[in-house]
């Protein structure tokens, strides 16, 4: 996914963990001839390039569920459904960890994808969830974060946001090469429908700039350089929980924010799927939901809210979640991004 | 004997026909108005340019289609006749060994000896810019002297040269081709250098390179296209 | 014969490393599919953006070279030098410097509402230039910087005794030799904005900023359109060609070899309003490439403490990728240059890394694991994009000895190795030092097509500053943009220097 959501653990824990994993590596590298005697089995898992960086949440949960499987679990970051797509069947993937909600229908159209057998009655989404291929794990929503040292009166609703005049200054991203940026897209229009091009005029104004993923945006903002960002309504706990700063947080608007979701599924081709299933059933444990919040910086799927690390009980969050399915997200998409280019040309 | 057999060499409206022959061991002069192909000449011989028709042949066996380091030709250029940034040593040696391998001591030897032979003992070491005009050229004759081919090419090597000096390194060339006994072909356009190094003088003029004659009878009896090039001065 | 089989081995490489994944992607697509509304406007942006930024930066390099030619002052060496940074920076980091400068909380701004001017902003088609002037203004002012030094000091000498003007001066002598280097520097400055995606994006301000690159993007990742990303490729490929051929056919030979600290001793420009006028030059100049770079290296110092292992793990894999596609890059190169050869070698930055790296994965895909490949495929694939660059500035230094000592080597008979260790490499010294240099500098900072096969053990260091970006350690990722910026100019000064040792 490019971009967005981060792992992390404090910064101080990280560098320990850093070393330790050096170590590790080191000695994986010397042992693997006898590891490839003991015949380990070996899952392949293909996840975002941030699950694996010694900041995501992928060093964690590898060593978790390889101290549960007696297994072998390989992390292939990088893009996912292009790369499994190009591969086909001849994929070595067993599961996919990190698909949105944007490329499912995609994803279950291509045929490479079989069902997870996991009981959903244990997740604690804010909207229904009755797929049988692709399980959430963690989830977040679409979200202006700012700065309240910077920024004294956010706007209060979107509708506010679009009458804000130039001085309020926002950076964006763009829904053909972001996730984040296409799930704006698809806010605006689930808010504004048919209107949904004027009001990304009326919002051009503010619109410092659009970019091509969210790091650049992150980036701009946190050096000062606009006063709103698009990211999720989960950024502030980063700041809180690693940083112990508070100034940082999300405006929510009363219309609602868009669901985003992050979803993991075994493949219809893989040579281990029992072994698929358990890290499945694994990614729904008290163990890695606990871990995922701030690992993923994400809310966990399947943990009620009094279970969550502290800086996300203080989280606000909105009373409205806006989402499409897949199916209408996929008829709607290409006239809200359309909807996104013509408005913001104008 | 080295024998161009109706040679014929067109580049653009340029054209130079050459037919005639030359014994081993002889001194040529070859003079000539500017632009009449008197280095296009000596091109042919060493292998630098290809003739669109007729042999160049040498003791009877057909050389046309030989490189340039296939001919029994050695050259001494206008101007680049040693690498600047490599020793003499190693300037000589590549004559020796073209390979460009470790020098044997054999070889250092026979360097050395062609070095003093030109009176540049001790200057092994030495790069070309460290040396006089005058110095560099004797380098240059030391190269040709290693090659030791039966045929030396001189396409005005020494034109930068003052009168005392240019006389000196004629007699240098002399006494390395009577060593080598080597047919030697000498490019100028001072007929006094015809004089003094050749027997023989090829007249190139009119897209054509005459057969050689007795340089003191051509000049005491040009043809028309020699004397307008020499001038009243010249006859 | 074995020169001309290298040379044309070589070529051939040069045309399967680009055309055969093109192939792949078309293949795998089952055909080309059209074009999509918005490419016609995308397409239209493009070339009115690199255009206009080729324009600018050679305009803008004219007084500077010049200035670089007839002055010698303290400290110039040291600015030539950092005049390469920008060319070599990654893009992200050099994008947030300039945002730092003149964005709409940088610098600039500040210094305008300090003294109560309004803002001016960074966002629209002329930030997107500014930004590709700024990227590209140090390379265009190189190539011309050789133009003057190599103007033969007789014809200044005779412009002395003539006492002409300056005007005259740049009539007579000036002006013929720009003539001859403008339109090649315009072309590879042109070619290389021709794929601008996230520059062209982030300082365009939106949608009406798009341009091919994007378009290509778009359709590979989200559309999973490779057809049109494959015919979209091909059409990027067609106007780069096309660019490079009339530049190559207007600009006669010249390139920017080496010689660059020399300075051709002058007889003009002494008046006090020519002074001036280069003092200005070089002033406007340094300043406008050098705060934004000031700026990174600042933000990044807190940043150094907060690298793991990670970086420095990141950091090595970047260094050896560096060497390894220099050393492929320059063999490469030397049986290439030549005309043709140029030509030939723009392909290399024509083609977008998205559908190479794509090409390649399928290629490689049914043979063997492309992860386990991720740093070699890396090493050949910026070594093809060095390789236009490597070029430029071998050729004309190449031509010369081919031409100086080619027939003194044939009349020796020297074999193919002999010419190479004896004669061309040691005078070819110093471009082969600046090309390595600058070919090693491309390496560490181009994120390449590592993005799409790299492994947790194989990240390289610009890789790893978007790693870091992505986790919100904008800090860290600061700092490990330092980093990367030191060594690349480290390495490409000591290749630099290498070449010039003796000689």
């Amino acid at each position: 996914m490019p971009g967005p959501r981060p792992p992390i653990l404090p910064i101080r824990r990280k560098w320990k963990d850093g070393k330790m994993k050096a170590l590790t590596t080191f000695a994986a590298v010397t042992l693997s001839a006898g590891a490839a005697l003991a015949q380990e089995k070996v899952l392949t898992v293909y996840a975002g390039d941030y699950v694996v960086s010694e900041w995501g949440p992928g060093p964690a949960i590898e060593e978790m569920f390889e101290a549960r499987c007696g297994c072998d679990l390989q992390f292939k970051p990088g893009e996912l459904l292009p790369r499994l797509l190009l591969e086909g069947e001849a994929t070595d993937a067993d599961v996919v960890f990190g698909l949105n909600t944007d490329v499912t229908q995609r994803a279950r159209a291509s045929g490479l994808f079989a069902p997870h057998g996991q009981d959903l009655s244990a997740l604690t989404l804010p909207i229904d969830w009755q797929d049988d291929t692709f399980l959430p794990f963690n989830y977040s929503h679409t979200a202006f974060v700012y700065d309240r040292d910077r920024l004294e009166s956010p706007p209060e609703s979107f509708e506010a946001l679009l009458d804000a005049d130039e001085d309020l200054s926002l950076v964006i991203q763009d829904p053909r090469s972001s996730i984040s940026g296409l799930a704006m897209a698809l806010w605006v229009q689930s808010v504004y429908g048919d209107e949904a091009e004027e009001a990304w005029a009326r919002l051009s104004d503010s619109v410092l700039t659009v970019t091509k993923g969210w790091s650049e945006s992150y980036g701009l903002f946190t050096d000062g350089e606009a006063d709103m960002v698009l990211s999720y309504t989960t950024s502030p706990a980063y700041h809180m929980i690693a940083e112990e700063d508070d100034s940082v947080a999300a405006a929510i608007f009363p219309e609602g924010h868009y669901f985003m979701v992050e979803l993991s599924a075994v493949t219809s081709v893989t040579e281990e799927p029992e072994l698929a299933r358990d890290f499945l059933e694994f990614t729904l444990s008290e163990d890695f939901q606990e871990m995922i919040a701030t690992g993923n910086w994400s809310i966990p799927a399947a943990l009620e809210r009094q279970g969550w690390p502290e800086g996300f009980q203080a989280l606000e969050l909105p009373e409205t979640v806006l989402f499409y399915s897949e199916d209408e997200a996929a008829a709607l998409k290409d006239d809200a991004v359309e909807a996104w280019r013509a408005g913001l040309s104008r | 004997m080295l024998e161009l057999r109706d040679l014929d060499y067109r580049e653009g409206g340029y054209r130079l026909r050459a037919s005639l022959s030359l014994e081993p061991g002889a001194r040529v002069a070859v003079i000539g108005p500017s632009g009449a192909g008197k280095s296009t000449l000596l091109d042919l011989i060493a292998g630098f340019r290809a003739p669109q028709a007729g042999r160049i042949l040498w003791q009877g066996g057909d050389i046309t289609e030989a490189p340039p380091a296939r001919r029994p030709v050695a050259t001494l250029f206008q101007d680049q006749n040693l690498f600047p940034h490599l020793s003499l040593e190693r300037n000589l040696g590549l004559a020796l060994a073209p390979g460009g391998g470790r020098l044997s001591s054999e070889a250092r030897d026979r360097v050395a000896e062609a070095l003093r032979e030109v009176g540049l003992a001790g200057f092994a070491a030495r790069r070309p810019g460290e040396l006089s005009g005058g110095q560099a050229g004797r380098a240059a004759l030391a190269r040709v002297l290693l090659q030791a081919r039966p045929i030396l090419l001189l396409d005005e090597p020494f034109a930068a040269l003052g009168p005392a000096l240019k006389a000196e390194m004629l007699d240098r060339v002399g006494a390395v081709a009577a060593r080598l006994a080597a047919l030697t072909l000498l490019v100028s356009h001072a007929p006094e250098d015809a004089r003094r190094f050749a027997e023989a003088t090829i007249l190139v003029a009119e897209g054509q390179a005459f057969p050689p004659r007795e340089t003191g009878a051509l000049f005491a009896d040009p043809p028309q296209s020699l004397s307008a090039y020499l001038g009243p001065r010249g006859a | 014969m074995a020169r001309r089989s290298l040379a044309l081995i070589a070529a051939a490489l040069v045309l399967a490393l680009t055309l055969v994944p093109i192939g792949a992607v078309t293949l795998r697509a089952g055909g080309f599919s059209g074009f999509a509304p918005g490419d016609g406007q995308a397409l239209r942006f493009t070339l009115l953006q690199a255009f206009l930024s080729g324009l600018f930066s050679v305009l803008a390099a004219v007084p500077v070279a010049r200035a670089l030619a007839r002055r010698r002052f303290a400290g110039r060496g040291l600015l030539v030098a950092l005049l390469g940074a920008p060319f070599i920076l990654p893009v992200i980091v050099a994008v947030l410097g300039l945002i730092a400068t003149f964005g709409a909380n940088g610098l600039v701004n500040r210094g305008l509402a300090a003294l109560g001017l309004p803002e001016v902003t960074i966002y629209g088609l002329h930030g997107v230039v500014l930004a590709h002037v700024f990227f590209n203004l140090p390379l265009a002012t190189r190539l011309l910087l050789q133009g003057w030094l190599a103007v033969p000091a007789e014809r200044l000498r005779l412009a002395a005794a003539l006492g002409l003007t300056p005007w005259a001066v740049f009539r007579t002598i000036e002006a013929p030799m720009l003539a001859r280097i403008l339109p090649g520097a315009f072309a590879v400055i042109f070619v290389i904005c021709l794929s601008s995606f996230a520059v062209a994006l982030t300082l365009g301000g939106g949608p009406r900023a798009t341009t091919v690159e994007l378009a290509i993007y778009q359709a590979m990742r989200f559309d999973f359109d490779l057809g049109r990303a494959a015919a979209l490729s091909l059409l990027q490929l067609a106007l780069a060609t096309a660019a490079g051929l009339v530049a190559l056919k207007l600009s006669g030979g010249t390139g920017f070899g080496a010689g660059l600290d020399r300075v051709v001793p002058r007889w003009d420009g002494q008046g006090r309003g020519q002074r001036a006028l280069d003092a200005l030059a070089i002033g406007v100049v340094a300043l406008f490439l050098l705060t934004p770079l000031s700026l990174v290296a600042l933000r990044g110092l807190p940043g150094l403490a907060l690298l793991g292992p990670e970086t420095w793990v990141a950091a090595g894999h970047s260094l050896s990728v560096a060497l390894a596609s220099t050393a492929l890059c320059l063999a490469w190169a030397l049986p290439l240059a030549t005309r043709r050869g140029e030509a030939l070698g723009l392909l290399g930055i024509a083609i977008s890394p998205l559908v190479l790296g794509t090409g390649l994965f399928l290629l490689l895909r049914p043979v063997v694991n492309p992860f386990t490949l991720a740093l070699p495929v890396t090493a050949l694939i910026n070594a093809l994009v060095s390789l236009p660059f490597a070029l430029r500035i071998l050729r004309p230094e190449a031509e010369a000895i081919r031409a100086d000592f080619g027939r003194l080597s044939a009349a020796l008979g020297l074999t193919p190795w002999a010419w190479l260790r004896w004669v061309f490499l040691p005078r070819l010294r110093r471009p082969l030092g600046f090309a390595a240099g600058l070919s090693a500098a491309l390496s560490m900072g181009d994120l390449g097509v590592i993005a799409l096969f790299a492994d947790p053990e194989r990240a390289t260091l610009p890789l790893h500053v978007y790693r870091l970006m992505g986790s919100y350690q904008m800090q860290a990722a600061q700092g490990a943009a330092l980093l990367l910026l030191g060594a690349s100019l480290a390495i490409f000064w000591l290749f630099d220097r290498g070449g010039r040792v003796y000689a």
